[in-house]
């Protein structure tokens, strides 16, 4: 398993592609349109404007222009890709057949209720399975992604504070919370006060004692955290806020180290939203489409997004009659292909293979943290759930840094972890493996960075170069970022 | 990334515990970020800053920096109002990190005067970094 020329990562003849603009030709055409027999009619100029400009391409121009930039893509259907906080499972090809169903993929999505029974009864059902995994009473599958999800609960929070007549403008919200928590609960208002966590990376209720107050409308804290460690005190912290007046929020991104094990509503979570496109193996990346679907307690239910799915006898319906709800949140029912992907996970895996997942996922991390620790720092050495974070404390006196580690992977053949996140560790390199990888392939993963380490201490250099079997070399992230170029050059 | 003795930390302006820098100008004072604040955030590639006229107190959070690692949040070392935002910065963040103590992010007119002299000396902001 420790040759070099095992690893994924292997030099080899990358295609080269230019721009469409570059590609094609006047005249060149994909289809041949037949000749129109309707006279053409001038339309007026005011309602037109510059025509797009689009090059004139051959089918097999654009085939070829799309399979080649798919090369130099990486996905987990190439490899292994542990980036932390993101649960890059494998996606089942068969979620992708239920969704293509043609009764399922075609329902427009506004027939009246009485003729689309069996939509409505997939996202009534999948409400159900949301609701029985979390230990939570209702859902509302709306949402479009994690962060909508929270900025539903914050609108959940401020409409139940409402109803009480007493409006609060404070959010407790833990240093190992996901970086979107507080961007969620300023859009909905409220200033977020932030929480330090202890030496074990634990969040300390007399802390949150002394912070939560009648002006602070409750907590935003993520179980298991951006440690990848589980909060131990979750239901001592949220007594505390309840006994103030105040909501718990969890944010359910790091639910795949907890699926069948944590009842959040035992937890002394009022509210919870789930990422379908982490934890119920949709596909993700390249910023969409997610699903965020938002679970709360029965108090809360009143205020869930309209209109909601209910079952009456054996029949489904829309309501919208709903006076204290939040109002919609998204057209339709959120985005319908990815509930159709989770719900057909779901009953793919059972309640037996959810909860046998999420343990799976929990000790593959377990394993990486254990055989990588003797050379890579670890901040907080004890047992991790889903996702383990070293740092670059071991390779700073060679002067090799987290980024140059990640970078190196690459040429390994593994797409990098999370670098730089969460901000509690200096130079965090944040490894997920999720369940998705065997004992094999997590040791090839592990030989690669003990051999990345080695490299670090005899040839740096090979680290600062990195990638060098990529199509491109290092990217200039910083030019990138301060002059980004957002357009295509003119065809002239 | 420096070592702490790599680290250029002048004597003539005092330090927080979030790692800025003040440094009186007359009547007023320059609000910066240290040496090692720039080394440990890299490249800054966007500087918000606030707006001339705005009151912060001591310890606010007055604009944020992002580098391309994270972005963080700067806090006011003393009390007071906003005179001048230092603009060169929105075209050339790159100047934080090539000259943390001449790219100014905001100068104060204090509120309290008096709250300079509990900042840090160049020795106790090094005594803070070594830990």
């Amino acid at each position: 398993m420790s040759t070099t020329n095992e690893f994924p990562g292997t030099g080899g003849l990358i295609l080269n592609e230019p721009l469409l603009w570059h590609k094609g030709k006047k005249g060149r055409i994909g289809m041949s349109i037949p000749a129109g027999e309707v006279p053409a009619a001038a339309i007026d100029p005011l309602l037109v404007g510059e025509p797009a400009d689009f090059p004139d391409l051959s089918e097999v121009d654009v085939v070829r222009h799309y399979t080649r930039l798919s090369q130099w893509n990486f996905g987990v259907d190439s490899g292994m890709y542990p980036l932390g906080s993101c649960t890059m499972k494998y996606n089942p090809k068969t979620n992708e057949r239920q969704a293509a169903t043609p009764a399922i993929a075609a329902a427009h999505p506004m027939l009246a209720d009485e003729l689309c029974q069996g939509t409505l009864r997939l996202l009534h059902e999948l409400q159900t399975y949301l609701a029985a995994i979390t230990g939570l009473d209702a859902v509302s599958l709306q949402p479009a992604a994690g962060a909508h999800g929270e900025l539903t609960g914050m609108l959940i929070f401020h409409a139940w504070h409402r109803h009480r007549g007493a409006q609060r403008h404070k959010i407790l919200i833990p240093d190992t919370a996901h970086g979107t928590n507080p961007a969620s609960a300023a859009l909905c208002g409220y200033q977020a006060v932030a929480v330090k966590s202890d030496e074990r990376g634990m969040l300390d209720p007399a802390l949150v004692a002394e912070l939560m107050d009648e002006e602070t409308a409750g907590i935003m804290l993520t179980n298991p955290n951006t440690l990848g460690l589980f909060e131990e005190r979750i239901r001592e912290i949220a007594a505390i806020v309840h006994a103030k007046g105040g909501l718990v929020y969890g944010d359910g991104a790091n639910m795949n180290a907890v699926l069948g094990v944590m009842d959040a509503k035992r937890c002394g979570i009022d509210v919870l939203h789930l990422n379908l496109h982490k934890t119920f193996s949709t596909p993700h990346g390249g910023g969409g489409p997610g699903a965020g679907p938002v679970c709360v307690t029965g108090e809360l239910e009143p205020f869930l997004p309209v209109p909601r799915v209910v079952k009456e006898g054996d029949r489904y319906r829309l309501d919208s009659d709903r006076p204290l709800s939040v109002g919609r949140i998204h057209a339709f029912h959120g985005n319908f292909g990815v509930l159709v992907r989770a719900y057909s996970y779901i009953l793919s895996m059972g309640e037996a293979g959810l909860k046998r997942a999420s343990q799976l996922a929990v000790l593959n991390a377990n394993y990486v943290k254990e055989r990588l620790k003797d050379v890579l720092h670890l901040p907080y050495d004890r047992p991790c759930m889903h996702e383990c974070v070293f740092s670059d404390l071991k390779q700073q006196a060679q002067k090799i840094t987290t980024l140059d580690m990640a970078k190196r992977l690459i040429d390994y053949g593994y797409h990098p972890p999370t670098i730089y996140f969460p901000l509690v560790v200096h130079g965090a390199l944040m490894i997920e493996p999720t369940e998705t990888e065997c004992k094999d392939d997590l040791d090839q993963f592990i030989a690669a960075l003990r051999a990345i380490v080695r490299e670090a201490e005899e040839q740096p250099d090979l680290l600062r170069q990195a990638p060098q079997r990529t199509k491109v070399r290092r990217l200039d992230e910083v030019q990138a970022a301060r002059c980004p170029c957002l357009t295509g050059p003119s065809a002239v | 990334m420096k070592e702490i003795d790599e680290l250029n930390l002048p004597d003539d302006i005092r330090y927080t515990d979030d790692h800025e820098w003040a440094k009186p100008a007359g009547d007023t004072v320059l609000v910066g970020v240290s040496d090692y604040a720039q080394d440990q955030m890299g490249d800054i590639v966007f500087v918000e800053l606030p707006a001339v006229g705005d009151t912060f107190a001591k310890g606010d959070e007055f604009g944020t920096l992002e580098s391309v690692k994270a972005v963080s949040e700067l806090y006011m070392p003393i009390s007071g109002q906003v005179v001048a935002v230092n603009i060169a910065l929105a075209d050339a963040p790159e100047l934080i990190n090539q000259q943390p103590y001449a790219s100014w992010l905001v100068e104060i007119k204090p509120s309290d005067p008096g709250e300079y002299e509990q900042l840090h000396d160049a020795a106790g902001y090094l005594q803070l970094l070594r830990g």
